[in-house]
């Protein structure tokens, strides 16, 4: 896949949220120009210079930028209302030549047509589209249901308020499936409480993953509304607008709360590039600390797992086809491949096109006998597994050696979802019992250094 | 927080109103047969100047049939007026090139006097529609819809243009086809506008429906039966009764009509107010809410949607929405196209005024012309002399009606009618006047003029008035700005915008009375002032092509002259200062 990034992502880390994995990429901007001509007629000043951006399946992006940066224009030129000075986009695959048919979009002052009744100005969007009456109405009712507008259908959109018209403005995005769905600054017009409301919804509605669009693009100058929705937030520079870098928020919806230490500093960071329009972004967020692989998912192997098979390995040399070892050991392949992944992970052994050997290291450790195995299988895991060595080192500061097991819990549980950050705390478990590091007792729920 | 506001018209549906249904259909029923009565008697064989019609008769029993006849007139008229609306309202707002003609064009139209062209219309009718009274209905008919038309067409286009971005990008995201566009954006957005526009148009017509059912062209009286002819004959046989009589009658006429149509329509298009919030007291109309309660409409209404819905797909299916041009301008073609174009219009231009000149010249000796500019000035100083009058008279009371909301609510639509009311009704009692107290026309003549023209600053005041924002009100009461501080800070600016608005309407309305008000009679007493308007007539009771050409023409040069002068520069004054 070519990237047209002009600016490398902050983070490389896949998002933390595997039930979302970033997609084919739908709307790419390339080469965005955009001059407007000065009001007094002589030449031109330009709004948006050399944009470069992609919206890939899947993806929540925020557009971030000060006003007048020009977001609202590149937003009409993605939704093909104007056409770029130069440069182009493509939406699936075709230049975009007219309105673009993949977007539906939510606007700041709602726009709707007042003579017409809320299930009418939802209909209205499948109208266009040739629907015929009855799956129209159909279609439309559910939208309504979905946005919580039900028993309101002929109601007039001034007899509403402005959080309920704007929910008639995502129904009637809603209800054309588009693949993607723009918002521009849609919670502005609206009061801070009925806002807050409106976007948890919109959060939640995202999070199910039964969202009625594939990727969302939304317009924004408020951060915190960046990071509390959005995957990757694009920051967008003023005179001329372009992209001066972009923050990818690692963090589980489940953690984006205000009181969220991580949360916090990514708002202040991406606050700091903003105040800073002359400092290079990933500069502005090095303060932050990196996320990347702050505790890096442990392959679901078992200790026992990891040394039985170096090993095997250790004493059948020709064993090195990975579907070979897998018929082999009568291990099927998806209980085979971590145990891989892990051995790799520790450095024993490295995979090399389907072929597994064995390191050193591996070779020694598997040739040892068990208290020195023991010995290098806890160096190894010391070294490289962030997660075990910030358990042992927490451990060995408190005065008792022991500390409650809930709270490396709900640290995992930052970065993710509850159940793998049990079993990740679980396969922490085995490893420091296996390497004699540490020792958890289920009765009362507490880690303790292992006596020697 | 949550306002929580349940539409009441799902309550109001579901009580069965039998008798609604039966007096809309008695209703309906009742006005078809009348338009068939009425209309029938159009088609009278017409042979000038062998076959005539039936002459006018003054007994009174006649005026329901001739209020019928005319009121007819009045709605043909409107029909065409409204088509001629969306058409060259659309054409002006879609097409750029086609807005660089139509638009000026529509301005030297709105300027053109359309009395002094009844004759030449005359003739053309009579021609076109040889041997029946049609080409005299024709005549009357197209005198109407030309002092209906402009504004109409003016209002429409105007929304058209100025549909707001996000419900033109909404649409455009949406994908409307442009017949979605159209019907369910542009003519909604342009309704209350167009609909108030029509309403003044259809008031104002009355004067020309007065004016132009009996036309005297080289002495031969041509009359129509209508309202109009009856008071040019109770005119000529000095009969005061019958006149009292046509203006009670014209009274009720405007009032039932107001009452059945513009009640009901002005409350009906409240819901395309392009307003995001319910306005607090809106217009209500008892005709209205029978045909709500009524079960009727909501059946002729369901039972026709599958044509709708058939319509709809079959227009939306070849009106695509535009593409977009991308990278490149607005107008594909190279400019010389546009350059060949405009140079077009202009040999048009020059090519015509030579033509109309030449003929003009071919009977008009040169001196003449000039003559006739000084007949324009004194013209003009009476349309001054009126405007400025009427607002030293209505500003005051315009203001003091406006502020006090249980007043202006009683007499707005008073002054409304009396903008609508056909001023040259009322003339033969000014005449009266002015030959029992001797005062010359010259002077006469002005307040004739007025008569029809002073409404409308009246009105439009009361509207500026009611416009300005209580707190800003409340401000001045609070600073306590009395007299003249309170009048230069706070209302000539507040109602400015709405005094240039009436004024243009009135000096434009007091042009095209000149025309009837520089020679009025009674009986066998005929009176003239000197002026544009007087030659005009005589031009045309003489058949005097060339004349009658050089007199319009100069009208409209001093009326488009005085707008581009004086009003335009007020208005955009106005827009720029004084917009609220
Ligand atoms: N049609 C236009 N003609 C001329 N200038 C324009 C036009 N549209 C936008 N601009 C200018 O382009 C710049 C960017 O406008 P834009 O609305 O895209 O900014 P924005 O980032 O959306 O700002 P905001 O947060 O205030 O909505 C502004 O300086 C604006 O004046
Ligand atoms: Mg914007």
């Amino acid at each position: 896949m070519m990237t047209l990034f002009t600016t490398a992502p902050f983070t490389a880390t896949p998002l933390d949220r595997p039930s979302r994995p970033k997609g084919a990429p739908i709307i790419i901007a390339r080469d965005v120009c955009k001059e407007f001509e000065l009001p007094d007629g002589n030449g031109t000043f330009t709004v948006l210079k050399d944009i470069n951006l992609q919206i890939h399946e899947g993806e929540f992006v925020a557009l971030l930028g000060r006003s007048g940066s020009g977001k609202s224009t590149l937003l009409r030129i993605l939704a093909g209302l104007i056409p770029p000075t130069s440069g182009e986009v493509i939406s699936s695959g075709q230049r975009v030549t007219g309105p673009n048919p993949d977007v539906a979009m939510v606007f700041q002052t709602f726009a709707l047509l007042p003579w017409l009744t809320v299930l009418q100005n939802v209909e209205l969007s499948l109208e266009a589209l040739g629907v015929p009456p009855k799956e129209r109405r159909e279609r439309a009712l559910k939208a309504i249901d979905m946005v919580g507008l039900d028993g309101f259908e002929s109601a007039y959109p001034k007899e509403l308020s402005g959080g309920m018209k704007q929910r008639v403005g995502f129904a009637r995005a809603f209800v054309r499936q588009p693949k993607v769905l723009f918002m521009d600054e849609p919670f502005s017009a609206l009061d801070v409480l009925t806002a807050e409301n409106l976007r948890g919804e919109i959060a939640e509605l995202w999070e199910q993953g039964d969202f009625p669009a594939k990727s969302v693009l939304l317009i924004t100058h408020n951060i915190e509304e960046a990071v509390l929705l959005a995957d990757r937030v694009i920051i967008l520079g003023a005179n001329p607008g372009r992209v001066r870098g972009e923050v990818v928020i690692d963090l589980s919806y489940a953690a984006r709360e205000r009181s969220n230490k991580h949360f916090k500093e990514l708002v202040d960071g991406i606050y700091i590039a903003m105040t800073n329009p002359d400092r290079d972004v990933r500069d502005a967020m090095a303060g932050v600390p990196r996320r990347e692989n702050p505790y890096p998912p442990l392959p679901h192997a078992t200790a026992g797992g990891i040394s039985g098979l170096l090993e095997v390995l250790n004493e059948r040399p020709d064993l090195r086809d990975l579907p070979e070892i897998s018929s082999t050991l009568q291990l099927p392949t998806d209980e085979l491949l971590p145990i891989v992944d892990a051995a790799v992970l520790l450095g024993f052994a490295v995979v090399n096109e389907g072929d597994i050997t064995l390191t050193d290291i591996g070779r020694v450790f598997s040739s040892a006998d068990i208290q020195t195995s023991k010995e290098i299988f806890r160096r190894q895991v010391l070294e490289r597994v962030p997660l075990i060595r910030q358990i042992y080192t927490t451990l060995t500061e408190r005065p008792n050696g022991m500390i409650r097991a809930g709270v490396f819990l709900d640290m995992l549980e930052e970065h993710f979802p509850e159940e793998e950050a049990q079993q990740q705390f679980d396969i922490a478990v085995d490893w420091g019992r296996y390497t004699e590091l540490f020792e958890y007792d289920q009765t009362d729920d507490r880690l303790r250094l292992s006596q020697p | 927080m949550v306002r929580l506001t349940f539409p009441t018209r799902e309550a109001l549906q579901r009580a069965p109103f039998r008798w609604a249904d039966v007096a809309v259909i008695i209703g309906t029923l009742g006005l078809l047969t009348l338009i068939a009565l009425v209309g029938r008697t159009a088609f009278v064989p017409f042979e000038p100047p062998t076959v005539m019609p039936e002459p006018i008769s003054l007994n009174v029993v006649n005026l329901p049939y001739y209020m019928g006849r005319s009121l007819l007139r009045m709605f043909i008229a409107l029909l065409f007026s409204l088509l001629f609306t969306f058409t060259y309202g659309y054409l002006a707002a879609h097409s750029p090139r086609a807005e660089r003609v139509l638009l000026p064009l529509l301005d030297i139209l709105q300027s053109v006097p359309v009395l002094g062209f009844l004759s030449v219309t005359l003739s053309f009718f009579i021609a076109l529609f040889r041997g029946s009274l049609l080409g005299l209905e024709a005549v009357a008919i197209f005198a109407i819809f030309t002092s209906q038309v402009w504004n109409m067409t003016f209002s429409f286009y105007h929304s058209l243009r100025s549909v707001p971005r996000e419900l033109r990008e909404c649409a455009r995201v949406f994908r409307l086809s442009r017949w979605q566009y159209f019907t369910r954006v542009e003519v909604p957005y342009a309704m209350l506008g167009l609909m108030w526009n029509t309403m003044m148009s259809f008031g104002g017509g009355w004067f020309f429906v007065a004016a132009s059912e009996a036309i005297s062209v080289l002495n031969q009286e041509y009359q129509l039966p209508g309202i109009g002819s009856y008071v040019a004959k109770a005119i000529e046989e000095a009969n005061v009764t019958a006149i009292v009589a046509a203006i009670v009658a014209m009274g009720l006429m405007i009032v039932t009509v107001d009452q059945l149509v513009w009640r009901p329509l002005i409350a009906w298009a409240q819901r395309f107010r392009n307003e995001q919030t319910e306005a607090k007291d809106t217009p209500n109309s008892w005709v209205l809410n029978l045909l709500r309660t009524s079960q009727l409409p909501k059946l002729i209404g369901a039972a026709l949607e599958p044509l709708r819905e058939f319509i709809d797909r079959l227009l939306s299916g070849t009106l695509r929405p535009k593409s977009l041009r991308m990278g490149k301008p607005p107008l594909m073609l190279p400019v010389w196209v546009d350059r060949l174009y405009d140079g077009i219009l202009i040999a048009a231009l020059i090519g015509g005024a030579t033509v109309l000149l030449r003929f003009v010249l071919s009977e008009v000796p040169l001196g003449e012309i000039l003559q006739v500019c000084g007949l324009g000035l004194i013209t003009l100083v009476r349309v001054i002399v009126l405007t400025a009058i009427s607002t030293l008279v209505w500003t005051p009371i315009g203001v003091a009606i406006g502020f006090n909301p249980r007043l202006s609510r009683l007499l707005q639509p008073v002054a409304q009618f009396l903008a609508s009311f056909p001023a040259n009704f009322l003339f033969p009692f000014v005449t009266m006047l002015l030959i029992a107290s001797g005062v010359s026309l010259d002077v006469g003549s002005i307040v004739l003029m007025a008569l029809g023209a002073q409404w409308y600053v009246l009105f439009n005041v009361i509207a500026g008035a009611q416009s300005i924002p209580s707190d800003l009100r409340e401000m001045a009461a609070n600073m306590r700005l009395r007299g003249w501080q309170l009048w230069k800070r706070l209302i000539i600016p507040g109602v400015f915008p709405a005094w240039v608005t009436g004024g243009i309407t009135a000096s434009g309305g007091a042009w095209n009375a000149s025309i009837v008000a520089e020679i009025v009679s009674w009986g066998d007493v005929t009176l003239r002032a000197t002026g544009l308007g007087a030659y005009i007539t005589t031009a045309t009771q003489n058949g005097d092509w060339p004349r009658i050409v050089l007199g319009v023409a100069m009208m409209s040069l001093f009326v488009v002259g005085l707008n581009r002068l004086f009003w335009r520069r007020l208005y955009a004054l106005s827009e720029q200062r004084y917009a609220l």
